[in-house]
């Protein structure tokens, strides 16, 4: 592989990092306020895709074809949509469970995506056949050599990066952030203080529900055929990428996405080993959980017994 | 006079695992017999319903097994399916190189097949029992994958494609009997004196390990007891179907074994065995609703861990103590 | 307490099974079995198919049926996904009792159901499976297209003769059988014809990134592109390449045949080509009349080849009952062999001693956002 080449497949690795950092995001904050693996949330994905293929059509009429603001408009609503959705499934599906055993909540949660995948793919609701996303924005291309890079190469990276800074915004310096953080570090205390746990929860799921709509969106402008099971592979690596960066920790999951981005496009061009491609992430996840469970920028946590 | 000292009772508990253990003997002698006795007519049967029979008798080694690691035990394994894939393809793979001399050597194979598989939990286990919980079920989950990729990427055995004209020499007697094999031999191991240390480890692994439990000793060995059976049922799955395709084994399987696990109550054999029989029965039933089926199982799984975590069928029975 | 109760449910199942001997019935009707994709990865083959094999039926029915009896269709979908085709083969052959089966479209399926049909001695005709193994299943096994070694050899030489393109990357989906082996054959004939092959790369179906393997491709420096996969991820892939700047046009085979093709795909599809068993811009009169027929059956729609392939194998059955003069497995499964000279939709054939089609093939260029024949390749 020489120089140019490497230096496109980082961009495409980045490209893909990014979204999966922005999904790993929704995984590792609920991990943090509700100590377990929201499995559904990869499906949180296909619904933004398909809240914009639907909310898409009726901005266009308004606004005009592949227009910026139109384009952000469809984010936001799916986003909105999306958020609705991430809190209407943890009201129903998982505040019920909130002292049981958290194995309880991990099957539920496993429930939840498969009612949601199935579902979806009844014809009466999305159909299971792959679908045309529409065009959001126009695509230019800028050559540098034989580099080529896409507007979506630039535009990926940097709205994950502004709601990076959004996000971290959020958690740092604003009182629900705060609050946030303190439903993570100990649930009880935190009630006892006065933060209203429950509605710190809805919001962490509204939140990383939104950021996992965003991704999806982003993810169907680079592969623009949606089908309701478009969730489970990126969901899957984006899951791997918050454990290995450490799942609870923000910095983490973002350094997590990236690194599974990057590992995965440059596996998957070589030759041999791009159908190892799964199995590459799924090791990677278990020499970590081997040898630093915490994740790359986790803290050790010790149990008392 | 004094009255002469009452005649002195042995011990409840060991009397009990005794006579259990003769009526145990018993009924697999039964099992097998009945299995037997059924494979001899299962010519006359119609033979879709046969089929959905030797289905049910290869779900209940699935769950039984399964059961020994995740209720028994209390280990959260998700990657059941990669057991029954290494076991299944270990089998098929012997069966189509021997040609002519298969059949008679189909119970070899299958053998082969659950030792290859219970070498594979011994290689999964040893590393990943040392996590509890969440991390558990993520790691199990993960090898299960790995396995699946590796079959997929194996030519010899028809890697993506799958592994096609598998022989059919599963019928009902090998599968009601070996389905008897192996509630016998899972619930005569839990209800013996090592047994009791599953048990325990379940309870309480802290408590257990300060008790003297080599608690990992014990969940490596329900890991690989369990790939053993799970190996067994693999092999008897690809010489029904007659074919094998990775996509087959993915943790969606392994989930649907979970949930069988689940639904008779994490532990209790014969529950277990009632969600199994059931689970494979009813999607058969709806195939007419085909497109809400799996709907419903969704939601049934939902159902079942809101209201009813300890299973369908928990019904207030003492609840074993380990001691 | 326990193992009692082990006994309940083995005398349930075996009883249940001792009650359920079903006959095969005689009836008023001659039912065929079915099964395809209705919905899943490759929904358009299974729909497509069905609806041709659907309005056969109907015509043969509006013209009394076959042996004086209505011919009933029983469709089963198997969703794409494999382990479905075994399920329902199984259910038409045993629970339905059907006396012959039509399916499927992609060759892994058919692959999945062809032992169980051999086996069970009743003859399956799939309309549109491209890789040799399917008829090698058994003397049982039927297609009414034509074969991989054909199409992959005539790929080459398109390549090579017509785009005038001999250093070619390959892009195989490698949990296709029909993408694999098709890759091979036109690997074959490909390296024969003095060609070279720049890279040769693969993906899993149901992939949505291949920006990687393209990168890749592109630093080869190809002069075109053999993808041999399914319509889904070929518009992905056709997407992506232009979007990583690589422009040489992309070339398959008849997996491409799809309206979702240029769904997805849109404009970055235009410039690339491939073959397939028939056009419906074709200009034969047969072909004109049934997209006619075709079109007003299905609300205007315009047939692609499968489901041109899906009248034919149906129309094929219909005729070697009328031949046979029985449902009879074994007589019935004669007559099929000895077709010759079938006037099919997508051309007149004959099954060869391997029970494949012999045919010809056609090739389509993908130009203003629409499917365009260009030209007939004969066997």
């Amino acid at each position: 592989m020489d120089f140019q080449q490497t230096i496109q497949q980082l961009i495409n690795g980045l490209g893909l990092g990014s979204i999966y950092a922005l999904i790993a995001l929704g995984y590792t904050m609920v991990y943090g306020v509700l100590r377990f693996i929201n499995f559904a949330h990869s499906d949180v994905l296909m619904l933004g895709a398909f809240s914009a293929l639907y909310i898409a059509p009726k901005v266009e009429k308004v606004l005009g074809p592949q227009s910026v603001t139109g384009a952000i408009l469809v984010i936001v609503f799916s986003a909105a949509v999306c958020a609705c959705l991430g809190m209407l499934i943890e009201f129903l599906a998982y505040r019920p469970l909130r002292n049981r055993p958290k194995l309880t909540v991990l099957i539920t949660a496993i429930g939840v995506s498969l009612f949601i995948e199935f579902t979806c793919q009844n014809d009466a609701i999305f159909g299971s056949a792959t679908r045309a996303f529409p065009k959001l924005l126009p695509e230019q291309q800028f050559h540098l050599g034989k580099i080529v890079l896409g507007s979506n190469d630039i535009i990926v990276p940097v709205v994950t990066a502004l709601l990076l800074v959004g996000m971290w915004f959020i958690v740092q310096k604003t009182r629900i952030g705060t609050a946030m953080r303190a439903v993570s570090f100990n649930q009880q205390a935190a009630s006892l203080m006065g933060v209203p746990v429950n509605r710190i929860i809805s919001f962490t799921f509204g939140l990383g529900s939104a950021l996992a709509a965003v991704a999806g969106i982003l993810y169907s402008m680079k592969a623009p055929g949606i089908e309701p099971l478009m969730g489970v592979q990126p969901g899957l690596r984006a899951f791997i990428a918050a454990v290995v960066g450490g799942i609870g920790n923000l910095p983490g999951a973002v350094l997590g996405g990236l690194l599974i981005g990057v590992l995965e496009t440059f596996a998957g061009g070589i030759p041999g080993l791009s159908n190892y491609r799964d199995a590459i992430a799924f090791g990677i996840l278990i020499l970590i959980l081997l040898f630093k469970p915490a994740g790359l920028l986790g803290r050790a946590t010790i149990e008392k017994v | 006079m004094p009255d002469p000292l009452p005649p002195v009772e042995k011990p409840a508990p060991v009397a009990a695992g005794f006579s259990l253990l003769t009526g145990a003997k018993r009924w697999l002698v039964v099992g097998i017999a009945l299995a037997l006795l059924a494979s001899y007519f299962s010519g006359t049967f119609n033979r879709y319903y046969l089929g959905i029979g030797i289905d049910v008798g290869i779900a209940i080694i699935l769950a039984v097994s399964l059961n020994l690691i995740n209720g028994h035990t209390g280990q959260f394994s998700l990657g059941h399916a990669g057991f029954m894939a290494v076991g299944g393809y270990f089998a098929a793979w012997l069966s189509l190189q021997m040609g002519v001399n298969a059949k008679v050597m189909f119970p070899l194979s299958l053998l082969a097949g659950g030792l290859f598989a219970a070498v594979v939990g011994l290689v999964v286990g040893v590393p990943s029992l040392r996590l509890r919980g969440d991390y558990l079920a993520i790691v199990t989950l993960g090898f299960g994958e790995i396995i699946r990729v590796i079959a997929q990427n194996t030519e010899a055995v028809g890697a993506a494609s799958g592994l096609k004209g598998i022989p059919k020499f599963t019928n009902l007697g090998w599968t009601f009997g070996l389905a008897a094999v192996t509630i016998y031999a899972i619930t005569a191991l839990v209800n013996s004196t090592y047994g009791r240390g599953f048990l325990a480890v379940h309870d309480d692994e802290i408590a257990a390990e300060s008790s003297g439990i080599g608690t990992t000793r014990y969940k490596v060995t329900a890991f690989v007891t369990g790939a053993f059976f799970a190996g067994i049922a693999g092999g008897l799955y690809a010489h029904h179907k007659q074919f094998l395709a990775p996509t087959g084994f993915d943790w969606l399987k392994s989930v649907e074994i979970v949930v069988m696990v689940i639904l008779g109550g994490m532990g209790r054999t014969v529950g277990v065995i009632a969600a199994a029989i059931l689970l494979t029965v009813m999607p058969e039933l709806l195939r007419d609703f085909a497109e809400y089926r799996m709907i419903v199982y969704a939601l049934l799984i939902i159902f079942l861990m809101l209201v009813r975590p300890g299973g369908l069928f928990s019904i207030n029975f003492k609840r074993r103590s380990a001691a | 307490m326990k193992l009692r109760h082990f006994a309940i449910p083995a005398f349930a199942v075996c009883l249940a099974l001792g009650l359920s001997n079903c006959k095969k019935g005689g009836g008023d009707t001659i039912k065929v079995g079915e099964f395809a994709s209705l919905t899943g990865k490759e929904a358009t083959f299974g729909m497509s198919s069905h609806e041709g094999t659907l309005l056969a039926i109907e015509e043969v029915n509006a013209t009394g049926g076959v042996l004086g009896k209505k011919v009933e269709l029983l469709t089963e979908d198997d969703q794409s996904k494999p382990g479905e085709p075994a399920n329902a083969v199984n259910k038409l052959i045993s629970k339905d009792s059907v006396v012959a089966i039509l399916g499927e479209v992609a060759s892994s399926r058919s692959l999945e159901a062809a032992p169980i049909c051999q086996q069970s001695q009743i003859p399956m005709i799939s309309p549109a499976s491209t890789n040799p193994s399917v008829t090698q299943a058994g003397d049982y096994v039927f297609r009414a297209c034509f074969t991989d070694p054909f199409q992959g050899a005539a790929l080459a030489n398109f390549s090579t003769g017509t785009l005038k393109a001999t250093k070619v990357a390959m892009l195989t989906d490698v949990k296709s059988d029909y993408s694999k082996g098709l890759a091979k054959c036109f690997k074959d004939k490909f390296l024969a014809n003095g060609g070279t092959l720049t890279t040769e790369l693969d993906y899993n179906g149901g992939d949505k990134d291949f920006k990687a393997q393209l990168t890749t491709i592109k630093n080869g420096n190809p002069q075109a592109v053999f993808v041999p996969g399914y319509y889904t991820d070929v518009a992905l892939i056709a997407i992506q390449a232009k979007q990583i700047g690589l422009t040489v046009p992309l070339f398959g085979g008849d997996g491409w045949e799809s309206s979702v093709l240029l769904d997805i795909g849109k404009d970055d599809m235009n410039g690339n080509y491939f073959s397939t068993h028939c056009a419906a811009d074709q200009g034969t009169p047969k072909m004109t009349a049934f997209v006619e027929s075709y079109k007003k059956r299905f609300n205007g729609k315009v047939p692609d080849a499968m489901a041109v392939l899906g009248y034919d194998s149906a129309m094929l059955l219909a005729d070697a009952i009328k031949r046979a003069g029985t449902t009879e497995g074994p007589k019935l499964r004669d007559a099929i062999a000895a077709t010759k000279d079938f006037e099919g939709v997508s051309g007149k054939f004959s099954l060869n001693a391997d029970r494949d089609a012999v045919k010809a093939l056609v090739f389509i260029k993908i130009e203003g956002g629409k499917f365009r024949y260009t030209a007939t390749v004969n066997p």
